[in-house]
């Protein structure tokens, strides 16, 4: 055994110095250089320079003038992304397909949805009314956008064509006509909005 | 079934299948020693950690040798990583002050990375520093990979030894493992991940003000039993950082799966858009099918190889088309609610509870059977949410014992093993000695090959059954009804086959999953490695029969098909049981 044991201790203590430390730290000094925002959470910066979120990380939103995102998991609140404990972080619903709660959830969600959004008759989409893997997901399909275009104009006394021409703006369709799954992200296409609203009303 | 989701799944194939011929060579070139055209920029750093350990790469061991000596590794990482998770609170790298991690967590995670499981009792983002991230968990993250790939090339040497007493050198194969195959491809798959979003910094986390603040009732108990209700608003977002893109490449190359984040590549940091996916499901099987043709440069005779792949490859695909069709046929009863499940041109539709919108249901299904085919475990959608046989399908997959592609060198090793109890029940129906590859099989390999084979699911029926019949088993249970047992049954799997995915609602921080959890991942690690380095050794003993007209043959369609329905029949005789009391009475409950 003895012989065994220098080469187990000596291995072990330069490959994790490669792979634990030399490794990471080669990566994020060129993640530095090369592509400083987005190693660095691509966050987003309003017109003041404050900072309004991340582009990758959702935000909740429910008057009736923003579009609003899935359902989120997380507690306290929705899109909570960290908060000090495990139970308030990241998390998806993790109901089972047969689970009454999510039932109940999904019954509740339409309803609402229905309510805010009186002019659509159709049938809801259904990533409006289920809730994300990460409960963080900063995007909402194409069609759950188009859903809420109405309501939004309405709430905004904006044009019905200027909120759907911003909607497709922000669309973005399958990575290379393949990958993926068509969808907006939901907190740009709101900070447009705002930025829409504001050109309209000018403030002072 | 959209057209679309067709041509996802093929393009992913495509691409696979068109890598593991280059990759496959590479690494049989690294393994024997040939110029592999990295030995300029690295070959510095192998001879010097030879040197410094005092190791003759030249020297080679005996099975026994070759054993102890992994398993001393082994020990010395499980122990580092514990005291890392322990002392992380005094150590540097810890911007957010996390304090120590508690012990039966700690040594739950230490056991899941040392052997290439990555379960997740942790959070990341709320429970491990930088540091215990960096030199805690990628280290293993590299080196419990390298282990299996050791393992698998020591089998290789046995298969075609020449009489000798000897499987090479435990150090020789990590160290190259590590420094050549893993290291450079990590690298990159790195810093492209990085250009498209997910996170690499030392920072602490960012706070960013809310768009919109949100509001949310508070209630707390005085001290004369009444209740208080309190609005409480939420002004900000915190936004968890740290190096991830560094260690989530390792994570999905080396088949282990541990997230950076809590919920693991459903995190947007973690997996920011289509195209990161896309590398990172690739990377998911990517070794441990370029192996087979590893395996087959190595063993002499190419054939060999693309026999096992394809093997590999007719019982995947029909279970990840499943997976994806059950999946996109979405939910009845959610359908009934005036919900439009219907895929089109501007949405994914399907059943979309637990996934993601940028990936949809056919990314999400799709790395869902590539994740549990491999031992990855990794996840870009919530398990415990799919529909009832979308569930079952990755159920099975590690079910099967994690040889469909499998753990990085531990899959190919595991497949092996049935590859030796096909041979001999086909040996048995033609009445002639057994042999694979010039060598008889006799008692003792068939031995350890059964051992092998067993194993797992006895462990996975044993871990169950005990947590199904204790309230501190069924009192962490996420859902009601057959769904709780599939939670119960897929935590087993997962465990038991060192796969390390989860259906996530059941609370398994507790000491008691911890405990167990942690206990059955450590034996169907190395009860499984050390048999099969004995039978390495005894392999390389035997001297080769030459080829007659009584061998049969291991690489024509004939012995493929053979050799999937070994692997299928005792996967499906072993859980179809269980798994009739799970999945398939919710399918019939969901829509009878």
């Amino acid at each position: 055994m003895w012989p065994q044991i220098r080469p187990a201790i000596v291995v072990f203590v330069i490959l994790s110095a490669i792979t634990g430390l030399a490794y990471p730290l080669l990566v994020t000094g060129i993640a530095a250089v090369a592509f400083p925002w987005r190693a660095n959470g691509s966050v987003v910066t309003n017109d003041t320079g404050k900072a309004v979120g991340s582009r990758l990380i959702g935000q909740y939103f429910s008057e009736p003038g923003y579009f609003w995102p899935r359902p989120s998991a997380t507690s306290p609140v929705p899109y909570t992304s960290y908060s000090g404990t495990p139970a308030s972080c990241a998390t998806g619903s993790n109901s089972g397909p047969t689970n009454p709660a999510l039932f109940a959830a999904v019954k509740r969600r339409v309803a609402r949805l229905r309510a805010a959004n009186p002019t659509e008759k159709g049938p809801v989409p259904v990533d409006l009314v289920t809730s994300s893997a990460s409960g963080l997901d900063p995007d909402i399909s194409a069609a759950a956008a188009y859903y809420q275009v109405a309501r939004v104009a309405k709430a905004r006394g904006l044009p019905a064509t200027e909120v759907r021409q911003l909607v497709e703006h922000f669309c973005r369709g399958r990575l290379g006509g393949v990958l993926g799954s068509p969808h907006v992200n939901v907190l740009m296409l709101n900070l447009a909005l705002d930025r829409l609203s504001s050109h309209k009303t000018p403030r002072g | 079934m959209p057209a679309i989701a067709w041509i996802q799944m093929l393009v992913f194939l495509l691409v696979l299948m068109a890598l593991v011929k280059p990759l496959g060579a590479f690494m049989a070139r690294v393994y024997e020693g040939r110029p592999c055209g990295l030995n300029k920029p690295l070959g510095w750093l192998e001879r010097l950690t030879y040197r410094a350990a005092g190791v003759k790469p030249n020297q080679p061991m005996s099975w026994k040798t070759y054993a102890l000596a992994l398993l001393l590794f082994n020990a010395l990482g499980g122990l580092v990583v514990y005291s890392l998770q322990r002392l992380q609170g005094s150590l540097p790298l810890n911007p957010e002050h996390l304090g120590a991690v508690p012990p039966y967590l700690a040594l739950n995670t230490a056991i899941s990375f040392i052997s290439n499981t990555n379960w997740q009792s942790y959070n990341g983002e709320t429970t491990l520093s930088y540091l215990t991230q960096m030199l805690g968990l990628t280290v293993q993250n590299f080196v419990s990979a390298a282990t299996g790939m050791a393992v698998l090339v020591a089998l290789i040497r046995g298969i075609r030894g020449k009489q000798a007493d000897n499987i090479g050198n435990f150090w020789v194969d990590l160290v190259r493992s590590t420094l050549y195959i893993l290291l450079p491809l990590s690298f990159i798959l790195a810093l492209i991940l990085v250009s498209q979003g997910v996170v690499q910094t030392l920072s602490p986390y960012k706070t960013v003000a809310l768009l919109q603040p949100v509001s949310y009732v508070q209630s707390t108990t005085n001290a004369a039993g009444q209740t208080i209700n309190k609005t409480v608003w939420v002004k900000q977002q915190v936004l968890p950082l740290g190096p991830a893109a560094s260690q989530i490449a390792i994570k999905q190359l080396g088949t282990n799966g541990g997230g950076f984040f809590g919920v693991n590549s459903a995190h947007p940091f973690e997996n920011p858009n289509a195209l990161s996916n896309l590398l990172e499901m690739l990377a998911i099987l990517l070794i441990p099918a370029a192996l087979c043709y590893t395996f087959g440069c190595m063993v002499g005779d190419t054939r060999q190889g693309w026999a096992i792949l394809a093997t590999m490859m007719i019982i995947f695909v029909p279970l990840m088309v499943g997976c994806v069709w059950a999946e996109h046929a979405g939910n009845p009863t959610i359908a009934a609610s005036g919900v439009n499940q219907t895929p089109s041109a501007l949405m994914s539709g399907g059943n979309m509870e637990g996934k993601e919108t940028r990936f949809g249901v056919t990314d999400s299904a799709i790395w869902a059977s590539a994740t549990t085919a491999a031992s990855n475990g990794s996840v870009n959608s919530m398990l415990d949410s799919y529909t009832p046989l979308g569930g079952l399908v990755p159920m099975w997959l590690m079910e099967l014992g994690e040889v469909i592609f499998g753990g990085v060198g531990s899959g190919l090793y595991g497949m092996l093993m049935f590859v030796i109890v096909a041979v001999f029940i086909a040996g048995l129906m033609v009445g002639r000695t057994p042999e694979y590859m010039g060598k008889k099989i006799e008692a003792f390999e068939m031995k350890m090959a059964t051992i092998c084979v067993l194993v797992p699911p006895a462990l996975v029926l044993a871990s169950a059954a005990i947590a199904c019949v204790t309230v501190m088993g069924t009192s962490a249970l996420g859902n009601p009804g057959e769904h709780g047992f599939s939670e119960i049954l897929y935590w087993a799997s997962s465990t038991g086959n060192n796969n390390g995915s989860a259906f996530a609602g059941l609370s398994t921080n507790t000491p008691f999953y911890n405990l167990v959890g942690g206990v059955v991942m450590w034996i169907s690690r190395y009860f499984l490695i050390i048999p099969t380095l004995a039978l390495a050794g005894a392999l390389a003993r035997k001297k080769r029969v030459p080829i007659s007209s009584g061998t049969l043959p291991t690489h024509d369609v004939l012995f493929t098909c053979w050799l999937v329905a070994t692997v299928v029949l005792i996967g499906a005789l072993t859980f179809l049981p269980a798994l009739a009391s799970g999945p398939i009475v919710e399918y019939l409950h969901l829509w009878r």
